[in-house]
C-alpha cells in the first residue's frame, strides 16, 4: 500500500515509521524541512535508504500534494497541528483525488464528531485521553485508589 | 438580517462597521485577545472573543438564527471550515468566504463554498482607498476570463509622466483603459500626456504586474518591461 502522511510531527512521524516497518511505501509531506530529522529517530539508516519519501510543502498546495504522490495514494493521513487544515486537506484527498482510505487527526472532539458523521474518518486523541483519564479515576475510586503499576512499584 | 462576521482584521472590522451602519445586527468573532480588545472599544457588544472554528463559539454567537456567515480570517482553511459548518451543520442560508491565497480557490469550489471572494475584489471596495505610491492595486480579477484590472498612482519620479500614451511600450497582454485625474476619469487616447498624480487603470493578463510596475514606477522609462 502507498501511504501519504501530511504533517510529520510526533504523531505523523511515528505512524510513518510504523507503516514503513510493516512493509508499506510511505511518503511524508511537511512544511518544515527539519521535520525530516524526526522521521529518523531510532532508525539505523536514513529514511530514504529505508525506502521512505519526504517532500517539503504545505498540505493545501496542489503541487506539493502531487509531488508527494497523492495521485497514487491508497491511504492518506492528515496529521498536521491544525484541526481545520487536517479536515480540509482530508476532504481534498477524498473528493478530488478519490483516495480510498482517508483519516484526519482532529483534536477538537466536537469537530471530530460532526465530521465523522459527515463521512470523514476522524481520529480524536483528545477524546481518547478524556476516556482514559476518566477510566483511570473511576477505577481508582472503585478499587480504593490503587493502580496496577503503582502497586507493582510499591511491592 | 443577523450576520456573523468571523475575523476582526482590517477587512472584518470595516465590514462589521459598514453592516452595522446599514442597520443589520452583527456579531464579529475574533480569536486574538489583543485584537479583540482593540476592536471592542469601538464595536462593544457586537464583538465576541473566541475561535469561530469551535462549534460552541459559533453557537454562543447564535449561529442557529444567523441569516448569513461571512468568514474573512487570514487563514483559508479556517474560512473554508467555518463556512462549511455554517451551511451544512447550522443550515445558514448565505455564506461568503474570503480567499487569501488565490491558488486555494479550487479548494473552495471543491467543497462547494460559494461565493468565495478573493481579497482582491469585493473586500477592497470596503477598505479605505489607500493607494501607496507606485503601488499596484488589484481592482478586479476576472477569473474565468483570465484578466485582471489594476490601478497605479503615478508619482513625481515616475518614468512615464510627461509622456504621450501612444509612445509608451505597454507590455504585451496589457492595455491602459482609463486615467483618473483631478477626480475625473477619461479614456486616454494616443495623444493623452500622463501627469504626476494620475491614477491609471489597466487591464492585463495575470502575471504582467511586474512588467507594468517597472514601466510606471520610478525606474521606468516608458519602454516596457
Amino acid at each position: 500500500m502507498f501511504v501519504l502522511i501530511v504533517g510529520c510531527g510526533r504523531v505523523g512521524s511515528s505512524v510513518a515509521r510504523g507503516m514503513l516497518r510493516d512493509g508499506h511505501e510511505v511518503s511524508c509531506l511537511d512544511e518544515d524541512p527539519e521535520s525530516h530529522a524526526r522521521l529518523e529517530v531510532g532508525l539505523e539508516k536514513s529514511w530514504e535508504d529505508l525506502g521512505g519519501h519526504f517532500t517539503v510543502g504545505a498540505g493545501l498546495e496542489t503541487e506539493a500534494l502531487v509531488a508527494a504522490g497523492i495521485e497514487r495514494a491508497d491511504a492518506f493521513i492528515a496529521s498536521t497541528d491544525g484541526d481545520n487544515t487536517n479536515i480540509i486537506i482530508a476532504q481534498i484527498a477524498q473528493k478530488r483525488y478519490r483516495v480510498a482510505t482517508v483519516i484526519a487527526r482532529v483534536l477538537d472532539p466536537l469537530r471530530a464528531e460532526w465530521y465523522q458523521r459527515q463521512g470523514l474518518h476522524t481520529v480524536c486523541p483528545t477524546s481518547v485521553a478524556i476516556d482514559m483519564l476518566e477510566g483511570a479515576v473511576r477505577k481508582a475510586a472503585e478499587g480504593g485508589g490503587a493502580d496496577p503499576d503503582d502497586s507493582a512499584a510499591a511491592a | 438580517m443577523y450576520i456573523i462576521v468571523v475575523g476582526a482584521g482590517k477587512v472584518g472590522w470595516n465590514l462589521a462597521r459598514e453592516l452595522l451602519e446599514k442597520g443589520h445586527e452583527v456579531t464579529l468573532i475574533e480569536s486574538n485577545r489583543r485584537r479583540y480588545l482593540t476592536v471592542e472599544q469601538e464595536l462593544e457588544h457586537n464583538v465576541s472573543y473566541g475561535d469561530a472554528s469551535e462549534l460552541w463559539v459559533l453557537e454562543r454567537a447564535g449561529i442557529q438564527r444567523a441569516d448569513m456567515v461571512i468568514a474573512v480570517t487570514g487563514d483559508d482553511e479556517d474560512n473554508m471550515l467555518i463556512c462549511q459548518v455554517a451551511r451544512e451543520k447550522y443550515l445558514v442560508e448565505r455564506i461568503i468566504a474570503r480567499v487569501n491565497n488565490p491558488r486555494n480557490r479550487p479548494h473552495f469550489d471543491l467543497l462547494g463554498i460559494k461565493p468565495s471572494v478573493s481579497a482582491t475584489d469585493l473586500i477592497l471596495r470596503l477598505l479605505e482607498h489607500e493607494v501607496p505610491e507606485y503601488g499596484l492595486v488589484h481592482l478586479l480579477d476576472l477569473q474565468e476570463e483570465q484578466l485582471e484590472i489594476i490601478e497605479m498612482l503615478l508619482g513625481k519620479d515616475s518614468g512615464v509622466t510627461g509622456r504621450r500614451v501612444g509612445d509608451l511600450h505597454m507590455p504585451e497582454g496589457s492595455l491602459l483603459i482609463s486615467v483618473l485625474r483631478s477626480g475625473k476619469g477619461f479614456v486616454p487616447t494616443a495623444d493623452t500626456v500622463l501627469e504626476e498624480g494620475d491614477e491609471v487603470l489597466a487591464v492585463l493578463d495575470p502575471g504582467k504586474e511586474d512588467d507594468l510596475k517597472a514601466l510606471f514606477g520610478p525606474e521606468g522609462n516608458g519602454d516596457g518591461g
